[in-house]
Order: C-alpha cells, then structure tokens, then sequence
C-alpha cells in the first residue's frame, strides 16, 4: 500500500559544501536524486526514512571526465549520460553496456550510478562493473574525504562503509587493461531485475565480479587466480561452483543462478581475446 | 540480432467468396476507430480521472491468512477521526457476491478462506490518513489447503464421453500418455480495477467503473444492498482492458464501495494499487491434463482418454464455467470416435481463479498441442501429417456429437500457415543451429456454452435520432472496438454512413442487458442482434432515412431479444450436442532461439493464421489476433505467478513480468473468412481465440530444439531443469 | 511551488515528496497522463522534463520545480503521432497510450522498428502486442 509522502521532509542545497553541512547538523537525512527505487519503497511501504536530502541540484556531481590514468564519473551522472559518454565509450565499455540494460529509457534518464552504489541491491547492473574494473569509490563529508576500494565499500546485504554524514561524490575508475565484457540475465529481454549479472576483464590475472549470487556483489578471487595459473574451463568452472552459493528467491533459484554462471564464465573466457 | 526492419504490414485478409457482402461499405474497411483520438489525446474519461463532489477515498481491509477464523476486528480509528467504517453487519442486504453459487461473501463474518479476503472497509477524505490507519485482526490460523491434488472439496466434476474407449484402445497400434501442467496468469490489464460508489437521493446508488459486465454488478448491488434493481444504475467508464478480469471481480469492488458510500452519504472512490490488484482479484486457473491416447501407425488417433485438475481457488466463482469450455476444448480440433474426458475443479485457499480470456481452453489445447507433438515424434510421423490426418472437416463431430458446419477450417489454417511460415523447410534448416520451430492448431467456440445464449436472452436495440441511429446494447468496449464493429453493422445493413451511428456508452439505466461483455460473444451474437434490429428497422423506415423519419415521425426504437439459430441443441447434463454455435480456427507456428548460456527463449515471429468469419474491423480484428498472441507469449515463457503460503509472492510489476517491445516477437497474421452463417455478416468470435496457441507453439519449438518440457511457462529455470536433467 | 507545465507558469501547493504524477492529475487535474503500475515499470505515466522521458510516478514535485514539464494535453490532440495511433488502431484500451505517445517523442527514426523497440521497452502494452504501435509511428515518417 503506497505510503504517506504529506509528512516527509526534503531538503534541497544548492552545493555540495550546503548538502555536507546539512548531512553533518540536520541528519540524519536520506539523500536521493533520480528517486527511481526510492519511490518503489514508498510505494510498498517498506521505507521508513522520513526525511531526505534531495542531490538533484548539485550539478557538480554530475560530471564525467578523464584526468590522467582515472576516469571520473560524478556520483550523479545517469545511465543515459553514461550512455552517451565518449570517455566511458573508450575507457570502460561494459558500464555502457549494463547501462543499457538497466529498465527502459524512462530509468536510464534518472537513475544514477551513485544510485545504484548507495541503493546496494545485490542484484545492481552497474556494480559487477565497478568491481571487475577495481573503481574507488569517494566519499565525502563536510569534515574530509575519503577513497574506498570497491571491494572494501560493501560490508554485507545493502550494507557499507558509507557514514551518514557522507555522500557517494564519484566513481574512480583506474585504466582498465585486457577485454571487457559485460552479461546480464534476467527472465525478459528488457527492464528486469537481473537474476545473474556478470563483468569480467580478460587480463594476465582476470577480473571477475558476480551480482545476484550472494548478498553483496562479489569477486571471485580463487576463480580468477586459477585462470591465471592456467586452468582449463572445466576446472575454473569448479572452482567458480565452489565459490559461490546463490539462493532461491522469488526471480529465480539457486541452482540455476549457479549453472547459469559457470555457462558465462565459460562464454567470457571463449569470446574475449587471451 | 537477426534485422527486423521495417514494420509488418497490417494483417493479411484472405476472404472466400461466400463472405462477400455487396452492400458492404463500413463493414470491411479500415475506418478509424471514433474513440481512438480521444485515447491518443489524453481526453477519454477513465474511473480514476472523475471525481465527485465531497468524494471520500475507499479501503480494503484485508485477510492475512489463508485459512481461520476471526476471533476480533478492532480498528484504531473512527468516526471521531473523520473514517466511515463498514463490515458485514452494516449490509442492508445478503453478503454474498452474487454469481453462480453464491459461496462468496462480499466481507468475511469469521470464517477465512483465502489470503486478501476483504474483511472490514475503510473511508475517508483524505487518502494518506486512509491509507495510515491500522486495523487490528485476530484470528484463530488453520493450516491451509493449497495443492489441488490433495483437496477433496470438488466445486464441479464434468464427463464427456463418447463411443467406447476399450475398443478404441484395442485398436490403437501405440498408446501415449503424457502429464501437462500450467500455472496461474495475471490478466495484467494496464487500468487495475477501480470504481466509484454514488448514493443518490431516495436510497439508490450509482456505480461507475472499470468493468466488462454492468449487469453483472447491477444484480450483485441488487443483492448485496436490497435494493430493486431500478434503483442501481451502473455505468461504464473507459475501460482501461479487462481480458476477463473485470468480468466477476467488479461485483465484489462495487459493492464494497457501494457500501461505504451508502454508509458515508457520499460518493467514495475504491481504486486498487497494482500490488492490491494482483493480490486480491482474480488469475487464470491453474490446470494439470493427463492424456491417454491410441493411435494407428499412420497417425490415425483411436481412443482419447483425459483427466483434467483445475484448481478453483477458496470459491466457485465462475470455475464450472471455465472448467467446462477446458473439458470442451480439451481434444482440439481433432476427431475421435472414442473419448472420455473427465474434469474436476477443486477448492483451494488461494484467491479465487475467474476469468481470463480463453477461459479454460488456452489451458487444455496447450496440454493437447503439446501431446499431438509427441505423438507426432513418438511415431516419427510429420506433425503437419499428424495433425491432417486428424483435423476437424465440415461436417464431422465434435467430442459432444456436434455437427462441425461448412465453415470450418482446421484444414485451411495449418496449410495456409505452414505455407506463409515456411515450416518445412525451417524445420529442415534450423536443425543444429540454436533455432526451433514448432507449430499449434487450435479452435475456439463463439458465444457462451450449450444453451447458454438461450438461457441469457440477451437484448439489443437501436433507436431513431435526429441524427441517425443509436446503438443501445449493455457490451462494453474495453478496447477491443466493440463501439466501432456494432456501428458498421448497423450502418451498412440500413445502408447509412458510419458517421450517423453512435453507440450509447453501457449504463444500466439506458441500455437493455445485452449479456456480459465476454466469452468471444460481442461481435457474432450481440452484433447479431444488432444486425436484425437493423434489417427491421430499415422495412420499418420504408425507403426512409433515419434522419428523414425522424424529421416527419419523431424517435422510433426497435428492440430484439437473441434467437437461437435452429437445430442447435445441447444437453447440459450429460453434454450431448452442439456445445457452441460455431468455432473459429486457428494455426500458430511459433520460431524461438534458445540461449545455450541461460536456457532463455527469445521467440523469433509467430506466424498466425486464423479464421474467424469475417473480420467485420480487419485493423480492429487484427488487433484482437495480434494482441491474444503477445498475451500467449507471455503466457507461454515469462508470466509465473509465485505462490507462497496460498499468496502471490511477486505481485509487482517488477517481479511478475510481462512481454515488452523486446521480448514480444514480430507477430504475422493472416486473417481468413469462412463465413458462418449465422453471425452478422459472416462473423464468429475472435477475442479469445488466439490465445489459446502461442504456448503450445512455444514448446513444440522447443521440441524441436531437443527440450522436453511439459509445463507452463517455460523459464529460463525450467527449460534449464529439461535440459540438463 | 511554481511549475512550468505544458508551457505555461503553475503555482501548486503541494508537499515536496507528493509524486509528480499526483501532481499533475490532481492539483493541475492534467489526468492524460496515467497510472498503470506505480513502480516505473509500465511507462503509462510517462512525462517529458526538460524534453527528456520519465516517469512521473517516481519524481518528487520538487524536482520539477524549474523544469519544463511537457505532458500528453501539450500536443492538442492533432499530433501526427496521435493522428496515426488513432488510425491504425495502436490505441486499443487507450491507457498505456499517452505515456507511449510521450515516450515515443524521443523516437529518431520513426521507419526503424528496431529503434521504436529500443524507445518503447520501458512503456507495457498488453492489447496490441505492439505491431499497431509500430505501424502507427512508422506512418509519420516523414510528417
């Protein structure tokens, strides 16, 4: 049953420097911007925060941009921007592609990576990639700022280091060597939630992250160090079965999560490059 | 990606000579739909876009168990808070949804039978306080009923039996026997249900809503709140799709708004959110068919022996009905002179099963299209062969002993789509390649079982008008273009322009009850009625037009009542007869690409020929063609309702997925006419017929590509289980 | 707040949180643009801001404020687009059809099916299986 909106709050800073000040004195606050799942909660009534930070303003979150080796992209940046950016074009072409396979246009036109990261559904498009491409993640509050590994941002199911008084600002993402690639699976073709999502890079010691086949998104470290030891796909594919235990839900069940991405491991090591 | 290209063309319309209407102008032609603009435009009027004068917002207070009893109801609100409360007590007339058993009561007293049964209604101006207020139930929980293989409570047991199966099997050279099972479907129209409750001065009510069947609600109200039925006027606003939904589930909406507003003194507005909607209100009836059939060698079938489970859910609601078109339909369009079929619905505690279109027959053809294509594989004879062999021809009869008439066509569709799809040769060059293709022949009967028509009596009228002529029928345009197709009739049989006939939207208090807007019956029977109301009032009109006998003699209505084509017999009890006045045929061939990665099919193009008597609209009728087959696409792959604990555990748009742009595959049709010569202009029923073939044509595509898979809908997990296992 | 919508100045008084959906068809009573699911998965409530698609069940009225909102009324009805969805019977129950027409607004080349599908994946249809949709938008090539 939809929830109450009359009785929440939302605050709207102009700047960065005003929406830390207020996160840091007026908190806790629920920051938001594209509103794509946050108006799913309200919706079920499964959300129980009652005030919120609206980011929309903050235009200078939204940018995204090259600087030596680290591609930036603001925390604010959409898929649609996404989309259409020549530097995540050329720099990380598997953000474009889980990108493209997040809902209809309608959703790509508001939701936001930094979205997707701070949401932290296990089953986010985005997160696979940022994971396989070893992205830092900056978080900033009124006081400092500070860089998170990717790998050390979730801490267990919709989880992570992200302090209260913080904002996701941007996503670094270090120069990605070797191929990428980039498979969703969902029941439909078009705007599912993913029931298996996989990012991979093909290089001399391969990056592999899974989502939706455990609480968090996942590396599958002991996988990928025996692909780069030089073990056949019958043996990776082992060690990947060994390493992931992937539940039943209501979308899908464990055993065909599991199945399903031992096929795609399979597939990414046949149709990438050595 | 294989190039998909430019558009199809609009369906392809192959018409018989017999068909042809010489006086034709409207009927056949592609004009514009006159309620299309004001759709596209934004400006047609649907339940939710109407608000009353000191409207209040209406609430279901809801069941939380599947089965029990309630021990105590105590909302922590009141009157004192501006809320009207209602519950059983406070219904001035019988609690009881009224429908064919009057087992459903319109709010709980104690006893629980299902997960979202209404218990308790809340009203208030404001939505958000509304919507905030909680309402403490107790309840005392029993263990709930939930797999129909284990109820023993039968809501309706049928047979069909015929010649003598022992013989049959005797003769058969192999017997095959095969499990089939489908799952539940969401009607999944884009309107959730919704209406709006009106007290009016002196004690009545007036109802609008989003509905198929206003004279289904009228006599529900009537029930419900004691009330003659003159005094309940029930009115039809744009209807936002139904495909059965919101042929029964309307009645118990209604009158729970018609309670409150009776209990308020104010209009109330009841719209259901879609988690709500998927929850409470009604799906496709779960099925399981076993087949036992003999054949020849040469594919000739002997003996045909089913079983059919239907699970009902917590009332009878319309399950005899739907359980009998799936008996009926249960064989295809196949002669046998051996067959026994025997079905049974049971209870559950799940929400009530109703009506969606097919109505029983999608659920037993797939079982039967599927069987046919293992037969086929079993005696490694050809499936067309099969299924040639064994084809319903003019004059041959049915499972009940009814006559097939000159107008069937189970013949002409599978070769006409075998031809158009290239079947033989795709089946040839897709082997090894990933691709399938697989093939379904399907029937479908026009206008309600047996003597049902007889029994309905339905009315239609037309009315002489300054400006014309006025339609006057209680069937309901819920975007199938009911409102276009009758005015063609009636124009072209006085032989006016279409632009003179307007159709009076459905309102109890001004419209007879033409019979509910349903079972592929709007177009060949109501239409039928039109058509002769028309060919009276033109000997009426004597060489006049309309407008010009307005002008010199005022308003003139002519009125009829349906008449039962003669010779048309059938025995209820022991379902001897014609059970329908005619079928329409079908041919789906189904292409798919399986991905060996995640067991998903991604279907390629439905070829779909189908024959239907006259497409009096053929945009109108393609639609109806084009739209059944994305419905049985979803049907067949995607649509899974999640049962847990006697509820629907995705009920969510998010997680109860449907067909979109990109998963919906290009859909060619042919239309062909072979006209019945008792529907208006040649016409039979098309509204439910092609959903009953995508499913099976699925999965015989997918038996082609080596899967064997015997349940609906074929998931990614499921297919994955047919493989791998 | 003040909203610009459909071209013109609205003053509204409404919580920020209050869906913009809700906002348009109740305080502005703009109810061409419709409600099928609540969830951003049906596309029925699709608005344009700033010419650009979403859908108006999941945006706060606040962030409209400033913005250029553009709903289904703004096109008059005469619209090529809503022309051709009416004669080529694309608009069947009609509901999903004012978010299809505003999200098919975005459509480059209206004679590339592949393209409209691309568009429209985030708008259900559940009447046409889509074939008239395509039809209907192809027919304003060129217009």
């Amino acid at each position: 049953m939809k929830g109450a909106v009359s009785g929440l709050e939302l605050l709207r800073p102009r700047s960065l420097d005003e929406a830390l000040a207020l996160l840091r004195d007026e908190g806790p606050l629920m920051p938001l911007a594209g509103c794509t799942d946050v108006y799913v909660s309200l919706n079920f009534g499964t959300l129980t925060e009652r005030r919120f930070l609206d980011l929309q303003e903050l235009d200078e979150l939204r940018g995204i941009e090259e600087r030596d080796d680290v591609l930036r992209i603001g925390a604010l940046a959409s898929y649609s921007s996404i989309i259409r950016s020549a530097d995540v074009g050329r720099r990380l072409p598997m953000l474009v592609a889980a990108s493209l396979e997040i809902g209809g246009v309608q959703i790509q036109n508001r939701g936001t990576l930094g979205g997707n990261l701070a949401n932290g559904s296990p089953a986010g498009d985005s997160l696979p990639v940022l994971a396989a491409a070893e992205a830092t993640i900056v978080l900033r509050s009124a006081d400092a700022e500070r860089r998170v590994p990717f790998s050390d941002f979730y801490v267990g199911y919709r989880r992570s280091v992200l302090r209260s008084d913080e904002l996701i600002v941007a996503v670094e993402v270090p120069r990605v060597d070797g191929a990428q690639w980039f498979r969703k699976v969902g029941t439909r073709a078009a705007q599912a939630i993913s029931k298996v999502v996989m990012a991979a890079v093909r290089a001399p010691r391969p990056r592999i992250a899974f989502g939706s086949v455990a609480a968090t998104i996942v590396r599958v470290p002991r996988t990928e160090a025996a692909l780069a030891e030089g073990a056949d796909l019958h043996e990776a594919t082992a060690v990947l079965l060994d390493e992931i235990a992937p539940i039943d839900d209501i979308r899908s069940t464990g055993a065909y999560r599991r199945r399903v991405a031992a096929n795609l491991l399979r597939r990414f090591w046949l149709e990438t490059p050595r | 990606m294989p190039v998909i290209g430019a558009p199809l063309p609009e369906p392809d319309r192959q018409t018989s000579p017999t068909t042809t209407d010489d006086r034709s102008s409207s009927v056949g032609s592609r004009i514009a739909r006159p309620d299309g603009l004001a759709k596209a435009a934004g400006t047609a009027r649907y339940v939710d876009d109407l608000v009353f004068p000191r409207m209040l917002h209406g609430r279901t207070v809801r069941s939380t168990i599947a089965k029990g009893t309630v021990r105590a109801v105590r909302p922590r609100v009141g009157a004192a808070e501006g809320f009207v409360v209602v519950d059983h007590r406070d219904i001035p007339g019988v609690n009881v949804v009224t429908l064919i058993e009057d087992d459903q009561p319109c709010l709980v007293e104690t006893e629980v039978r299902h997960i979202a049964e209404p218990i308790l209604l809340l009203a208030h101006e404001d939505r958000e306080a509304l919507n905030a207020a909680i309402v403490d139930i107790e309840y005392d929980e029993q263990a709930p009923l939930l797999d129909p293989a284990h109820s023993d409570v039968v809501q309706k047991r049928l047979v069909v039996a015929r010649g003598d199966l022992d013989a049959g099997f005797a003769d058969a050279d192999v017997i095959i026997e095969g499990d089939y099972t489908t799952g539940h479907q969401e009607q999944l129209y884009i309107e959730t249900n919704g209406v709006i409750a009106v007290p009016e001065p002196g004690g009545g009510i007036s109802l609008y809503g989003s509905i198929q069947c206003p004279f289904y609600v009228r006599r529900a109200l009537a029930v419900l709140l004691d009330l003659p039925p003159e005094r309940v006027r029930v009115v039809q606003t744009e209807t936002g799709g139904g495909f059965g939904g919101k042929e029964e589930y309307p009645s118990m909406l209604a009158g729970h708004a018609a309670l409150l507003a009776l209990e308020a003194g104010r209009p109330v507005k009841m719209i259901y959110d879609r988690t709500e909607d998927m929850l409470a209100t009604t799906k496709r009836h779960p099925f399981r068919v076993r087949h036992r059939t003999g054949v020849k060698r040469d594919g000739t079938l002997t003996a045909v022996d089913i079983d059919i489970l239907c699970d009902g859910g917590a009332y009878v609601t319309l399950t005899p009905v739907v359980l009998s078109r799936g008996v009926l339909h249960s064989v295809g369009p196949y002669r046998c002179d051996n067959v026994r079929v025997v079905g049974r619905a049971v209870m559950t505690n799940t929400p009530p099963n109703g009506a969606f279109r097919g109505f029983g027959a999608p659920q037993t053809q797939f079982a039967a299209e599927v069987h046919m294509e293992r037969i086929a594989e079993e005696l490694g004879v050809d499936p067309v062969e099969l299924r040639e062999r064994n084809a319903l021809r003019p004059g041959d009869v049915t499972i009940t002993g009814g006559r097939i008439g000159a107008d069937g066509s189970a013949l002409e569709v599978l070769r006409e789509a075998v031809r158009r799809s290239d079947y033989h040769a795709k089946r040839a060059a897709y082997r090894g390649t990933g691709r399938g293709i697989g093939l379904s022949l399907f029937f479908h009967g026009s206008g309600f079982t047996g003597d049902g028509e007889k029994k309905l009596a339905s009315e239609a009228a037309l009315e002489v008008t300054a400006e014309g002529v006025r339609v006057l029928a209680g069937t309901c345009d819920i975007g199938q273009g009911t409102r276009t197709i009758h005015a063609q009739i009636v124009a072209d049989v006085l032989g006016i322009p279409f632009e003179q006939v307007t159709v009076v939207d459905p309102d109890t208090s001004r419209v007879p009850d033409s019979g509910p807007t349903v079972a592929s019956r709007t177009c060949m029977v109501v239409g039928g009625i039109l058509q002769r109301c028309a060919h009276e009032l033109r000997e009426r009109l004597d060489g006049l037009s309309p407008r010009e006998y307005h002008e010199r003699h005022g308003s003139l209505v002519v009125s009829k009542h349906y008449e039962a084509p003669p010779g048309l017999s059938f025995d209820e009890v022991n379902y001897v007869g014609d059970a329908y006045g005619t079928y329409a045929w079908a041919c789906d061939v189904a292409e798919v690409e399986l991905d060996p990665d995640t067991y998903q099919v991604r279907p390629l193009r439905i070829t779909a020929v189908q024959e239907i008597g006259k497409a009096i609209h053929p945009v109108l009728a393609g639609g109806q063609i084009e739209g059944g087959t994305a419905q049985g696409v979803g049907y067949g792959l995607i649509e899974e309702v999640v049962m847990r604990g006697g509820a629907m555990a995705n009920a969510s748009l998010t997680n109860y997925l449907i067909p979109t742009t990109l998963d919906t595959p290009r859909i060619d049709v042919t239309i062909l006419e072979h006209a019945y010569e008792h529907g208006p202009f040649g016409a039979k029923g098309v509204g439910e017929l092609p959903i009953d073939g995508p499913a099976p044509a699925l999965l015989n595509a997918l038996r082609h590509l080596g899967v064997d898979l015997r349940a609906l809908p074929a998931t990614p997990e499921r297919v994955m289980e047919a493989m791998c296992d | 707040m003040r909203l610009i919508v459909n071209g013109t100045s609205r003053e509204v008084d409404a919580p920020p949180m209050k869906r913009l959906l809700d906002v348009l068809r109740e305080d502005l009573e703009l109810t061409g643009t419709k409600e099928g699911c609540g969830e951003g998965e049906c596309g029925a409530c699709t608005v344009l801001m700033d010419g650009v698609p979403v859908c108006s069940c999941l945006v706060p009225a606040a962030q409209a404020e400033g913005v250029a909102v553009q709903t289904i009324e703004s096109l008059g009805g005469e619209h090529a687009l809503q022309r051709k969805f009416a004669e080529h019977g694309a608009a069947q129950c009609g509901i999903c059809t004012p978010g299809m027409i505003m999200a098919a607004l975005a459509i480059d080349d209206p004679a590339n099916v592949d393209e409209i599908r691309m568009v429209l994946a985030g708008n259900l249809c559940r009447c046409t299986g889509y074939e008239a949709i395509y039809r209907a938008i192809a027919a304003t090539a060129g217009q």
